[in-house]
């Protein structure tokens, strides 16, 4: 397993060296300039002279490969450059952004893991009945509620009837517990709600799939009590594919609640990410899309490690 | 050269506000001292040395913790009346080639250095003369200037090429903030990524992407301001966190503007805790054509374009759902250059006859042989007032039997688009940060970087230098009229839309701030203070 494990962890390289090479030279090919949107402002108008010196400045006036070589050299000292916006280290532009990110995609994971296990479970328990019904009813609505909708009703449901607003600007946790729960706990719930459908689907099917297994019969035959039956046995077993879909929706959260972080005001890596891609910040984005890959890669790898652990019949060659 | 009117007119309201610069503040209420003042910023700075950069998000935040030589009076609606910041009082010579400056004595950097003479010409040589490698985006509006001296260390004096009447205004600019010469001298770049300034507040912190905190600075100049003690300057992009941040009384202010729906919403939920100023705003989208591309190379298909717009219609049913509002001509109405309502009038497409005017537009279009003419608009991709402004256009020229298709073009490949010159028609934008003719028409000249749509007129240059040496108030007027009825008339350049319309709902706790048509003015906040 450990061969495989290692197997596993080198491929991630190449993995990363495509996503690199294929992000370089497709932002390149959409249309825009950072330089020139920049320096051109709301005068709309800048001299050819202010632009070409900028230019030089983030060596855009260079050919294509170079500019390849030079950035593809710092990455792999783990050194991204600087933003071509802000001219500071992309790593100083990422730090705060992803602090914040993570915990609203642990919060939110948090949420839906507390909602979806035991709702899946016992609408599996009780298949056709209406505890069933009522949780595929809260589940498809959750599928169906986009996460900014739920977000813009939440804050104004706050506005309106208890006139107050979370705080619009990210406080630490270890800064200021409650001020930072306060501003995080709504877009947790918003997101979380969203997630915990999916999973709570999915644990459901998983769990009446694992129900109708010949070893839960043989459990049962034997006279082990449900309880067992269903922690040691089944919730186990169902757990697996539940596994997957948790760990991609968290891959997914760290980059991808653009509106959602916008409704809330969130200062995140997938607010960063649109401000990047709109200043067409070449080095920002580049350095966006190989954290967002880096973190769905690590979590396949992750999933690859909780699936040996959780299933011994899994044995990797 | 004799001292003209123009000049003296200047001087007499520059002393007066010299002299009143002190104390700004005259409304009856004394302004109360404390608090901290929150307001939301829609952009951020992408460096911290505005001399290069041209966006209002490094205005907002930054400019509480700057001087500058002149500053534009924070108590002028019209945005247009230069008084001193570091500048005590001022001369200028007769021959209107020599402005010498007295500085004010006692004036300290954050870090307690006094300021003198040296600061502000070492500011100054950066912006005009910046070195090799160095780039000041705003240096062209200089030009006039010759060399900036420092003949002693309360004194300040530059020499000019030529008499230029947008001198002062333009020595007011918000952007040319006074540096340190020593840190300039040590690392020209200090300033990109450091504050070092002379002004209010004292810089506290910057977390990227989420706020900037400034507090009061003790050793301001001017003994008793700021009032505030502090203030903090929230980023947020999406409009709908704006409104919901001023709504929840969790920013008091936006300084940029709202649309005319937030502005409603705001005061449909907040009433009395909400106060609205709006001002015409310096801000314009015009009509670019390209004039190496047929048929818009034929000036009466460029004049049935402008006849076909029914402005005054257009400003009513416009004005309710984005950010414009007044007719104008090529000064910000209400603003000492602005087109007499009489003399617009005249102007093609800008006459109360609509049939009129479309049936005259028909007629030219039939005249160049461009009858059911059809073109590609390119638009951009901006919500407010781009595309509510296009959608009117297209419906205004559809009625004179023209047919469009609106291409919007994304942001960011907008400008390059425009500057490559591919397309027939387009929107072009430009907004000033001080409401003066130099700034505003340069533009329109023939070798202009933004003279997208490629016309070569030489009437136009001719006049453009004609106005901007005019020392005379009234002799520029002419210019400036002639100006207008060339570009906009004659030759139709361009095709002016609707003017911009500022718009800022406040919680009513701020006072001392006066709305002014740009809104890269009046953020200095010493004035501005909070009633509880």
């Amino acid at each position: 397993m450990w061969k495989y494990l290692l197997k596993r962890l080198v491929l991630m390289f190449p993995t990363l060296l495509g996503v690199a090479i294929f992000t370089f030279f497709l932002i390149r090919v959409i249309p825009g300039d950072v330089v020139e949107l920049r320096l051109a402002g709301d005068r709309g108008s800048v001299s050819p002279e202010a632009l070409q010196m900028e230019r030089a400045r983030f060596g855009l006036d260079q050919p294509i490969w170079r500019q390849f070589v030079t950035w593809i050299g710092g990455a792999a000292r783990l050194d991204f450059g600087t933003s071509m916006w802000t001219g500071s280290p992309i790593w100083e532009e990422i730090r705060l952004r992803f602090a914040l990110s993570f915990q609203v995609a642990i919060m939110a994971t948090i949420v839906a893991v507390l909602l979806a296990i035991p709702l899946g479970v016992m609408a599996a328990l009780k298949q056709d009945t209406w505890v069933d019904y009522a949780v595929r009813v809260f589940s498809i609505a959750g599928l169906a509620t986009p996460s900014f909708w739920l977000g813009i009703v939440l804050i104004l449901a706050l506005l309106i009837i208890f006139k107050w607003l979370p705080p619009m600007v990210y406080t630490p946790f270890w800064v200021n517990p409650w001020q930072n729960l306060a501003q995080l706990i709504w877009p947790a719930l918003a997101v979380g709600y969203r997630y915990s459908a999916v999973a709570t689907r999915m644990t459901r099917s998983a769990m009446l799939e694992v129900l109708r297994e010949d070893y839960i019969r043989t459990a049962r035959a034997k006279g082990l009590v449900q309880k067992l039956i269903l922690t040691r046995h089944a919730l186990k077993n169902a757990m697996l594919p539940v596994l997957t879909v948790v760990a991609i929706e968290f891959a997914f959260l760290i980059g991808g609640l653009v509106v959602t972080e916008q409704v809330f005001n969130l200062n995140g890596i997938g607010l960063l990410f649109v401000q990047a891609v709109a200043h067409r910040d070449y080095t920002l984005i580049q350095a966006l899309v190989l954290l967002v890959a880096g973190i769905f890669i690590f979590m396949n790898f992750l999933m690859d490690i909780m699936y040996a652990w959780l299933d011994p019949r899994i044995r990797y060659r | 050269m004799s001292v003209s009117k123009v000049v003296r007119i200047t001087i007499g309201l520059l002393m007066a506000g010299a002299l009143a610069a002190p104390g700004f503040v005259t409304a009856q209420v004394k302004p109360r001292n404390g608090g901290e003042l929150i307001f939301v910023v829609p952009s951020e700075p992408p460096s911290y040395d505005a001399h290069q950069e041209e966006t209002f998000g490094i205005i907002h935040p930054m400019a509480p913790l700057y001087s500058t030589l002149l500053r534009v009076d924070p108590l002028d609606k019209t945005g247009t009346r230069p008084v001193g910041d570091l500048a005590e009082s001022w001369t200028v010579s007769k021959d209107g080639m020599t402005y010498t400056f007295k500085i004010r004595h006692g004036v300290k950097f954050h870090d307690g250095s006094v300021l003198t003479s040296k600061d502000i010409k070492a500011s100054y040589d950066k912006i005009v003369f910046p070195p090799a490698g160095m780039k000041s985006l705003r240096k062209e509006a200089y030009e006039a200037i010759e060399v900036v001296e420092a003949p002693d260390p309360s004194t300040v004096r530059f020499r000019l090429k030529r008499p230029e009447s947008s001198l002062l205004l333009n020595l007011a600019s918000p952007w040319n903030w006074i540096y340190k010469a020593d840190l300039l001298a040590k690392d020209i770049h200090w300033y990109e990524k450091n504050v070092m300034g002379t002004g209010a507040f004292v810089f506290v912190e910057h977390v990227k992407g989420s706020h900037m905190v400034g507090k009061k600075n003790p050793e301001y100049w001017d003994k008793g301001k700021p009032y505030l003690d502090s203030y903090r300057a929230i980023f947020i992009s999406a409009s709908s966190a704006q409104v919901a941040a001023i709504r929840g009384e969790r920013a008091h202010i936006q300084f940029r503007g709202f649309s005319p729906p937030e502005r409603d919403q705001l005061v449909q939920a907040l009433g009395p805790k909400i106060t609205v100023q709006e001002s015409p705003w310096d801000c314009l989208n015009f009509v670019s054509m390209h004039h190496e591309k047929k048929p818009f190379n034929d000036k009466r298909v460029r004049r049935a374009l402008s006849l076909a717009l029914d402005r005054y219609e257009g400003s009513k049913s416009l004005s309710k759902i984005t950010l414009v509002r007044d007719v104008g001509g090529i000064q910000v109405p209400g603003t000492p250059y602005a087109t007499p309502p009489g003399e617009l009038e005249k102007l093609a497409g800008y006459g109360h006859d609509i049939a009129a005017n479309r049936a005259e537009a028909r007629r030219l279009l039939k005249e160049a042989g461009a009858e059911g003419l059809s073109f590609t608009f390119k638009n951009r991709g901006i919500p407010h007032p781009y595309e509510p402004i296009g959608i009117w256009l297209i419906d205004q020229w559809r009625q004179i039997g023209v047919t469009v298709k609106m291409e919007m073009i994304e942001a960011s490949a907008y400008h390059p688009m425009l500057k490559r010159g591919d397309f027939e028609v387009a929107m072009d934008f430009q907004c000033g940060f001080i409401v003066e003719p130099d700034l505003d028409l340069a533009r329109f000249v023939t070798k202009s970087d933004a003279n997208y749509g490629r016309h070569k007129d030489m009437v136009i240059d001719e006049l453009y230098q004609k106005q901007a040496r005019a020392t005379d108030l009234e002799e520029r007027k002419k210019y400036l009229r002639a100006f207008e009825k060339r570009l906009l008339d004659e030759e139709v350049h361009v095709i002016y839309t609707l003017q911009w319309h500022r718009i800022i709902p406040h919680n009513a706790k701020v006072k001392g701030w006066t709305i002014t048509p740009s809104h890269y003015l009046n953020n200095q906040l010493d004035v501005v203070w909070l009633s509880e």
